[in-house]
């Protein structure tokens, strides 16, 4: 059993972006503070600080997850991922490059401040490792647990989905976002509950 | 804003958990998700002295079927039930209700039991638990005990658990190949706190209906198998007798109107469904 002090200054060891880090801080401190501040991983942003707005959304142990509703106590010895991280496999070629979910975003004008971006990426990279190819009402659900005040949120939707149709071998910008029923557009009765939801 | 110092306290075995909870007092939370403590703490609505973190202690991490429940440990995540392959035939209500409750990033982290345990009238596992007639095992240092939903939730935030107990695993019902399911909800915004949300059993005996976000608490309804006006009067009579209040969010009128439409909304798509 680990216990800590509140006033003891504790050393939490992680693995950041596949890089082994550490820094001190206590027991209170919250993961989106302890990046930002004593890891100077400053690529995470923060925003509402009650789990609303998901600007500070990190993968931990490769989850999609509210960095500010998390404790840097409890990420000791896990493996976290933030957006500076997101194309950092370096045996590949152009690992100092976008991603192709970054491209996407660029592509399609998905950000515009960029303030909710960082969070969007890590939410979005874990959905689809888990979900290859899902529907519009899909993705917005997901996107759902964040804010963004500048796109309205039309060409992040695009961005997902192309990132997915090109991971499935269809060329980019040839399904997204179709006014008819099938199967990457939305259909009259999905429609419905988008307007709903 | 950042929460108010506290001691730090990571058991590695729910015997561990509970001999702590016993010693720390009242002043002690279990932190499990974090998804509504860690909003609470940052606000500081909320001060505890100790935390104890249940989140990775491995014997509460679990999700299993034991032929009759569902069973999920204190340290499962909502995504870990959500995510099961399975879901859709073990528990359909809970495959239905999924999608409402707060949002992906969230259900990543938060915990089933955390949810059962924070009793928020508005939310939708603990509905779901009453409308199925589930139960809630809660552990201390000198032993278990299993309370159904029904006594569980006793008002606003408030439970049958004591101070010295942790929801250690709380029970959903597999599905009945007599039974059918439907859950419906409303909310200002997808993934918002529900104004209502109603979760309908259609069985051979009758008609269960329970209701989320107007009463102090989840509130459950049996009905026999009504139809047609005397279905309407009988759901318009609980919707009266749940003691709506006005608040910023809606109106007591506008609530009973929802568990009116939602609720026979409800229990029409429960008796449209296919038997299994």
């Amino acid at each position: 059993m680990k216990t800590y002090h509140k006033d003891q200054p504790i050393r939490i060891a992680l693995t950041l972006n596949g890089q082994q880090r550490s820094a001190v801080c206590e027991p209170r401190t919250l993961l989106s503070d302890f990046l930002r501040h004593d890891l100077g991983a400053t690529g995470t942003h923060v925003g509402c600080e009650h789990g609303v707005c998901g600007a500070c959304t990190v993968r931990i142990d490769g989850v999609a997850q509210r960095a500010c509703m998390t404790l840097a106590v409890q990420v000791e010895d896990r493996a976290v991922d933030t957006v500076e991280g997101l194309n950092r496999d370096v045996n590949q070629p152009g690992h100092d490059r976008l991603s192709d979910l970054q491209e996407a975003f660029r592509r399609n004008h998905a950000l515009q401040c960029g303030f909710c971006t960082a969070g969007i990426l890590m939410s979005c990279a874990d959905y689809l490792e888990r979900k290859s190819d899902p529907n519009e009402l899909e993705v917005r659900e997901m996107l759902s647990g964040h804010l963004c005040r500048c796109t309205g949120y039309t060409n992040i939707v695009k961005a997902v989905l192309e990132t997915a149709a090109a991971r499935n071998g269809r060329p980019v910008g040839a399904t997204p976002l179709e006014d008819k029923p099938g199967h990457a557009g939305v259909g009259a009765a999905e429609e419905t509950k988008l307007v709903n939801a | 804003m950042k929460p108010q110092a506290f001691d730090y306290a990571r058991p590695e075995s729910a015997e561990e958990a509970v001999s702590l909870l016993a010693e720390a007092g009242d002043d002690a939370r279990i932190l499990a998700g974090g998804q509504s403590l860690m909003a609470v703490l940052n606000l500081r609505l909320a001060q505890p002295s100790v935390l104890i973190d249940v989140s990775r202690v491995p014997d509460l991490n679990y999700v299993k079927n034991d032929g009759k429940h569902l069973a999920v440990g204190a340290a499962a995540t909502q995504g870990n039930v959500e995510w099961r392959p399975e879901l859709a035939r073990e528990v359909p209500l809970l495959a239905q209700a999924f999608p409402h409750i707060s949002h992906f990033q969230i259900r990543n982290r938060g915990t089933v039991c955390g949810s059962i345990a924070h009793a928020d009238p508005s939310a939708e596992l603990p509905l779901a638990l009453l409308a199925l007639g589930g139960q809630v095992v809660l552990r201390s240092r000198h032993g278990r005990r299993v309370v159904d939903a029904d006594d569980f939730f006793q008002g606003m935030l408030m439970t049958a658990r004591a101070g010295d107990e942790l929801v250690e695993e709380v029970r959903y019902p597999l599905a009945r190949s007599d039974e059918r399911y439907a859950f419906e909800e409303f909310s200002g915004r997808h993934g918002d706190f529900a104004v209502c949300a109603v979760a309908a059993v259609v069985a051979p005996d009758g008609i269960r209906l329970a209701v989320g976000g107007v009463s102090d608490r989840p509130r459950l309804q049996h009905f026999g198998q009504l139809a047609g006006a005397d279905l309407d009067g009988a759901i318009n009579d609980f919707a009266w007798e749940l003691g709506a209040k006005d608040d910023h969010h809606a109106s007591a009128k506008f609530r009973r109107q929802l568990v009116r439409h939602l609720g026979r909304t409800a229990i029409e798509r429960a008796r449209a469904q296919e038997s299994t």
